[in-house]
């Protein structure tokens, strides 16, 4: 198994990779799919099927989808795509960050590679295990997160509602 | 399953988490940063799963669902406030929520 994750750490990152560098909003979000589901593969081989699953249908499925709803609702114009591209190309505007990160990236790597590694145990969480902790020690959290989730309810409908006689309107109605 | 060392999923996670930090600091178009800002969570929720991993408890799976339901929340108010910035200055570009007033 562990080339199993070996392969899906591969395809993760250089699909994370095309993600962040594509100019186009609908190809990066395709390569970021393709990087969750290796991601959701990574977490089934590491004994998290249940939250591979969770993977796959939240993160794939419905956070995904949502961000497709955005792309569509703003119109991809090839316009905005040329505008997104000229940005990327622009040497000055990712070498400074970019390299900073890598530095960041690189000690981190040199942090967890300086301690011996030990082979993890073999140690497979079923999903009855994963529910006896969530809502055991764990209940509160659970109840806040679903405050959270109310608030970001409310939040999304009070910003994305539109008051009539605002400047701005729907998009479809101006140029 | 397998007997992958945490070291190497740690890396994994910290090559997917710089990646998304790179991108939230390269990009200018706002869609492209909120999207870079999943990518971090994802690669933190990573790094959670292989230290439930390591040692066994499903502690590190509730950690996951806590970091999944919080994406889930910041991405449905951030992409409401795309929209919002959208129809006002008809542009991404995060430059121009500088001038967001009133």
């Amino acid at each position: 198994m562990n080339e199993v994750f070996y392969a899906s750490s591969a395809i993760a990152i250089a699909a994370t990779l095309m993600a962040v560098t594509r100019p186009n909003a609908v190809h990066a979000l395709i390569y970021l799919i393709v990087s969750l589901l290796a991601v959701a593969v990574i977490f089934y081989v590491l004994g998290a099927q249940f939250v591979a699953a969770l993977e796959v249908i939240i993160y794939a499925g419905a956070i995904m989808v949502l961000f497709l709803f955005a792309v569509m609702m703003l119109g991809l114009t090839p316009e905005s795509i040329e505008q997104e591209g000229r940005w990327l190309l622009a040497p000055g505007a990712w070498i400074g960050p970019s390299l900073l990160a890598a530095i960041l990236l690189g000690e981190l790597i040199y942090v967890l590679t300086a301690t011996d590694g030990q082979a993890a145990g073999v140690q497979v969480v079923d999903p009855r295990q994963f529910g006896m902790t969530l809502f055991g020690p764990y209940l509160l959290g659970v109840e806040l997160a679903s405050l959270l989730l109310l608030a970001g309810l409310v939040g999304a409908y009070h910003l994305g509602r539109r008051t009539p006689g605002e400047p701005g309107g729907r998009p479809g109605e101006e140029g | 399953m397998a007997t992958v060392p945490m070291e190497q999923v740690l890396i994994v996670a910290g090559v997917l988490f710089v990646l998304g930090l790179a991108g939230v600091l390269m990009r200018r178009n706002i869609l492209f940063v909120l999207l870079s800002l999943e990518i971090m969570l994802n690669a933190a929720g990573l790094a959670f799963i292989a230290a439930g991993y390591r040692w066994g408890q499903a502690d590190g799976q509730v950690m996951f669902i806590f970091i999944l339901s919080m994406a889930a929340a910041e991405v449905s108010v951030g992409l409401a406030l795309v929209l919002r910035l959208h129809d006002r200055f008809r542009t991404l570009d995060s430059q121009a929520a500088g001038k967001m007033r009133g």
